[in-house]
């Protein structure tokens, strides 16, 4: 059985053909895409390695089977920067060293993002880690990763105030 | 995971035409039924996409007042509905407290009733489960029953039923909405999910071909608004089941509760509603030991299974619990932490 969708990935239209409904979003990215930024941790929606965007909503893109996208908008870490400028995201993982090993990095910042997008509170620590509690870190990078979306945060507003 | 056919439907006839068929299983977000199909758990021999039917994805206020939520719903989009904030709070604090947020935003409603448990020994291919393979013994009983449900048991299965909303919903008489080969009906949350006895393999109501449409919260129940919470101890603070849970939901006249609701999650084989300990609390004052007698009363039956019996004392306080912060009041401000015991 084989089939074809049409998604825009990183604001690239694409169409692609599906030769198996069991191909998952995150399979297709990496393996037939080339766009291994996105990470498979434990490819089962419980370590959030794995997470994109998809028409606004960050999700596992493990457990979303690539044949239910047609139609769908995806960005992944590699279409957060703008040509070489880092996302204000980005950039405050680098200045907080809220990373060790990297493994999780595309994954934590994917969700941060979401977060603010979704009006997430970065000024309540608490409602941060909740926030993010999807996604895991084994190198326990989190203090960083915490003080991070308060940074990104605060620079997003203050663009916004000055808009 | 095995192959498998993928269909996806444009009606609703359609989609229940697909999915009457033999080894037939609806998709709707995924995150459970792709989970146990990669854990070789779940090996549908075709899917039934319901990402393509259109309505299902609406909540609606209808004209006698009940809100109508329907089967496709994110649990993150039922969570942040200013509806749901104002008249049935606990439900968007229940939803709120369970998996993660990558997670709410897939994850549908339906497929929230749909769920099913996350004993070990029904996603391990090497043990005896009785849910899994009917008749071939379950290995959770002389397990690690940390996890094994203590109220709804039977010799077949100890599993518990692992979802944080339907807890709120059973406590705020929810009804399902269901479309099937022979028609509409509908049935009360409460009487949706079975005991396990001697068929664990039957968890649902649901025949096959039925669907879920949509499931109703009643006007009536909006009465519960100021005074409801849901309260859920677990082992770590966010994004983990519960360990025990409970929905709480008072109404007062004159300082004194005229009517109560008690469900229970994580301890339960379904979700656990707890009528004897809503009784006692009719014409009582909110005290102390009104709760402590109503949480004796709700977990009166409770049987430990191995070594869990810390589950029935755990369970008893957060019933307690719950309903202590159900009388002070449903917050203005949704919790930081929903559901947690810290800083509740």
């Amino acid at each position: 059985m084989s089939f074809a969708i049409s998604a825009t990935i990183n604001g690239v239209k694409r169409d692609i053909a599906l030769s198996d409904p069991r191909e998952t979003l995150l399979d297709l990215l990496r393996e037939r895409l080339g766009l291994t930024g996105a990470k498979k941790g434990c490819d089962r929606g419980q370590c959030g390695a794995c997470t994109v965007i998809v028409d606004g909503r960050r999700v596992d893109s493990c457990l979303v089977l690539a044949a239910t996208l047609d139609g769908a908008d995806i960005l992944t870490i590699e279409g957060l920067a703008r040509s070489e400028a880092l996302h204000p995201m980005q950039a405050a993982f680098v200045a907080n060293d809220a990373l060790q090993c990297g493994f999780c990095t595309p994954g934590q910042i994917m969700s941060a993002v979401a977060f603010l997008q979704e009006g997430g509170d970065w000024r309540d620590v608490e409602r941060i880690k909740e926030g993010l509690s999807g996604n895991l870190c084994r190198c326990g990078a989190y203090a960083g990763i915490v003080e991070a979306v308060q940074q990104a945060g605060r620079e997003l507003d203050s663009r916004k105030d000055a808009a | 995971m095995i192959a498998f056919d993928f269909v996806t439907p444009r009606t609703l006839a359609e989609a229940v035409a697909a999915g009457a068929q033999e080894g037939a299983a609806f998709l709707a977000g995924g995150t459970n039924l792709v989970d146990m199909m990669k854990a070789g758990v779940s090996r549908p021999a075709r899917l039934v996409h319901l990402g393509r039917l259109e309505g299902l994805d609406k909540i609606e206020t209808l004209p006698d007042g009940a809100l109508r939520i329907g089967a496709l719903v994110r649990n993150a989009d039922l969570a942040k509905d200013a509806r749901i904030a104002m008249s049935f709070p606990m439900v968007a604090e229940a939803t709120l407290s369970g998996a993660s947020a990558q997670l709410r935003n897939a994850a549908t409603l339906g497929g929230n009733l749909m769920q099913r448990t996350r004993c070990p020994y029904f996603f391990d291919l090497a043990s005896a489960c009785n849910k899994r393979a009917p008749g071939q013994g379950c290995d959770a009983q002389g397990g690690e029953t940390r996890g094994a449900a203590v109220l709804g048991a039977s010799s077949q299965c100890v599993a518990t039923h692992a979802s944080d909303l339907c807890a709120a919903l059973v406590a705020l008489d929810a009804v399902v909405e269901i479309v099937g080969p022979a028609g509409r009906r509908e049935v009360a949350l409460e009487a949706f999910h079975r005991l396990p006895g001697s068929t664990p393999e039957r968890e649902t109501d649901l025949k096959p071909g039925e669907l879920i449409l949509a499931v109703r919260l009643p006007a009536a129940a909006s009465a519960f608004a100021g005074h409801q919470r849901y309260l859920k101890a677990r082992d770590r603070a966010s994004y983990a089941f519960a360990l025990a849970s409970a929905a709480a939901a008072l109404r007062f006249e004159n300082g004194r509760i005229v009517e109560a609701r008690i469900v229970l999650g994580g301890v339960a084989t379904k979700p656990w509603r707890a009528r004897d300990a809503e009784s006692a609390l009719h014409g009582a004052e909110p005290t102390p030991d009104s709760f402590a007698k109503a949480a004796d009363l709700a977990l009166r039956d409770a049987r430990p299974v191995g070594d869990n019996a810390f589950k029935i004392e755990l369970a008893r306080r957060v019933v307690a619990r719950a309903l202590k912060l159900a009388a002070a009041g449903t917050p203005r401000v949704p919790a930081a932490l929903p559901a947690s015991p810290f800083g509740a």
